[in-house]
C-alpha cells in the first residue's frame, strides 16, 4: 500500500509529497500525473503523513 | 528508439514504467515480458540503428482482464492538428517496422485521455523473425473529447497480449475500452517470443510519408520535455547555489528544455550525494525533496547532518548518482 508524506518548503508551506519508502518527491502541480495519482489516493479516503515539524 | 535516458540500453523488467524514452510498458502481471533497446542485437531495418525489443519471459495464458502492451502517450499540443473530436477530424496514418518470432494477426489501439474513445487496429506479420514495414490508416474520430493541450492527446499502443475483456473488432471507433483485435497473437503466451518495432511515425492524412529522421540533439531535446536527468560522480554538480546552510540548503537546477509541467523529482540513493557549503565544508545528504519548481527549473530541499556554512551545491559522489525529473504523461 502506497503512503505519502507532506513536504514543506523553506517558507513553511506545504509544497510537495514524498512517497514513503521511495526516493521520489511530487510537487503540487495540477498537470503532473504523479500528483494526479496522489489526488485520486486522497479521494479514496486516504490521509498522508504530516510534514516534519522542523522542515 | 534512439533515446533511452533511464536505462541506457538495459532491460526493463518492471511493469507500468517507462522503458525507452516516451514508451511505457504496461501490464497486469509482472515478470511476463521484458523490453530493451536493441534486445538480442538483431540487425535493424536499413536506415535504422535502434529498435524497441520485447521478449516474453514465460508462456503466460492471459486471463480475460489481462493486458500487456507498450504505448506512447502523445501530448495534445502535438496532435491538435488532427482535430479529433470535431467534424473536421483528420484521418491519420501510422507507419512502422516490426519483427516478431510469431506470425499472424497483431495489433494495438488508439485512445483518448479520458479512456472513453477507442480504436483497435490490426495487421499481419507474414514471416517470422523478419523486419516488415506496416502502414495503417485510421479515420479521424469525430466524437469524444481529445485534449489539445499539455495533457494526453492520443495514446498509441502496441499489443503484447490481451484477454477477451479488452479485445474487440478492429477498424471502428467506440467507447468500450479495447486494446487489441480479437484473436491477436499473444506474445506473452510463448516463452522467448520476440516483438521488435522501430521507425514509428504517426501523421495526418491517408499516406505514410518516408520516416522523418531527426538529429540526435533534436530527438534528445524532444524527450527532455518529459524526462530529464543529471548523472555522474566525481563531485558532479547536480544542483547549485542554494541558500541556507550545510544542515539544510536549497540548490537549483535549470532544465535544458522547458518541461511539459512541473516535474516529480527522484534520486538514486542519498549516499550518492554530498552537500557542499559555499563557504567550505561538506556533508552527505540525509534527505532530498522538492522545495519549489516550475517547468523550467527546480529548487531542491537538501538536508544533512552537517552544520554551519552557507548554502550549498549538491554534488554527486558516486558514478551511479542520478537526479531525475519526470513530467511524463
Amino acid at each position: 500500500m502506497i503512503q505519502y508524506k507532506i513536504q514543506k518548503n523553506n517558507m513553511g508551506e506545504d509544497c510537495a509529497v514524498t512517497i514513503v519508502g521511495q526516493n521520489i518527491s511530487i510537487p503540487f502541480a495540477p498537470d503532473n500525473t504523479d500528483y494526479q495519482a496522489y489526488l485520486r489516493w486522497l479521494e479514496a479516503g486516504n490521509t498522508p503523513e504530516p510534514a516534519e515539524e522542523n522542515q | 528508439m534512439v533515446i533511452d535516458q533511464r536505462n541506457a540500453g538495459a532491460a526493463v523488467t518492471a511493469i507500468n514504467v517507462y522503458a525507452l524514452d516516451r514508451y511505457k510498458l504496461q501490464g497486469t502481471q509482472s515478470s511476463k515480458i521484458n523490453v530493451q533497446q536493441n534486445a538480442a542485437s538483431v540487425t535493424p531495418p536499413a536506415g535504422f540503428t535502434y529498435y524497441l525489443g520485447a521478449t516474453s519471459q514465460s508462456a503466460f495464458s492471459v486471463a480475460a482482464t489481462d493486458y500487456f502492451r507498450i504505448f506512447q502517450p502523445l501530448e495534445g499540443f502535438n496532435t491538435a492538428d488532427f482535430a479529433w473530436g470535431t467534424a473536421s477530424a483528420s484521418p491519420v496514418t501510422l507507419s512502422f517496422w516490426v519483427r516478431s518470432s510469431l506470425t499472424g494477426t497483431h495489433g494495438g489501439s488508439f485512445s483518448n485521455n479520458d479512456n472513453n474513445r477507442y480504436y483497435v487496429y490490426s495487421y499481419t506479420i507474414s514471416s517470422a523473425n523478419t523486419w516488415e514495414y506496416k502502414t495503417i490508416t485510421v479515420a479521424g474520430d469525430t466524437s469524444g473529447t481529445w485534449k489539445t493541450d499539455n495533457n494526453i492527446g492520443i495514446q498509441l499502443g502496441f499489443n503484447y497480449g490481451t484477454g477477451t475483456t479488452y479485445s474487440g473488432t478492429a477498424g471502428s471507433w467506440g467507447s468500450t475500452q479495447l486494446l487489441a483485435p480479437t484473436g491477436a497473437v499473444s506474445v506473452v503466451g510463448t516463452s522467448g517470443a520476440t516483438f521488435y518495432i522501430t521507425g514509428v511515425q504517426l501523421e495526418a492524412g491517408t499516406t505514410a510519408s518516408p520516416f522523418e529522421y531527426r538529429q540526435y540533439g533534436t530527438e534528445l531535446a524532444l524527450c527532455q520535455r518529459y524526462y530529464y536527468q543529471t548523472t555522474g560522480g566525481g563531485n558532479t554538480r547536480h544542483a547549485v547555489s542554494g541558500n541556507g546552510s550545510l544542515s539544510q540548503a536549497f540548490p537549483t537546477v535549470f532544465f535544458k528544455v522547458t518541461m511539459r509541467t512541473t516535474p516529480s523529482i527522484s534520486y538514486s540513493s542519498l549516499s550518492h550525494f554530498t552537500l557542499e557549503s559555499l563557504t567550505g565544508g561538506s556533508s552527505t545528504a540525509t534527505a532530498i525533496s522538492a522545495n519549489a519548481g516550475t517547468n523550467d527549473s527546480a529548487t531542491l530541499n537538501v538536508t544533512t547532518a552537517g552544520s554551519g556554512g552557507t548554502g550549498g551545491n549538491l554534488l554527486g559522489n558516486n558514478a551511479s548518482s542520478v537526479i531525475a525529473y519526470s513530467a511524463e504523461l
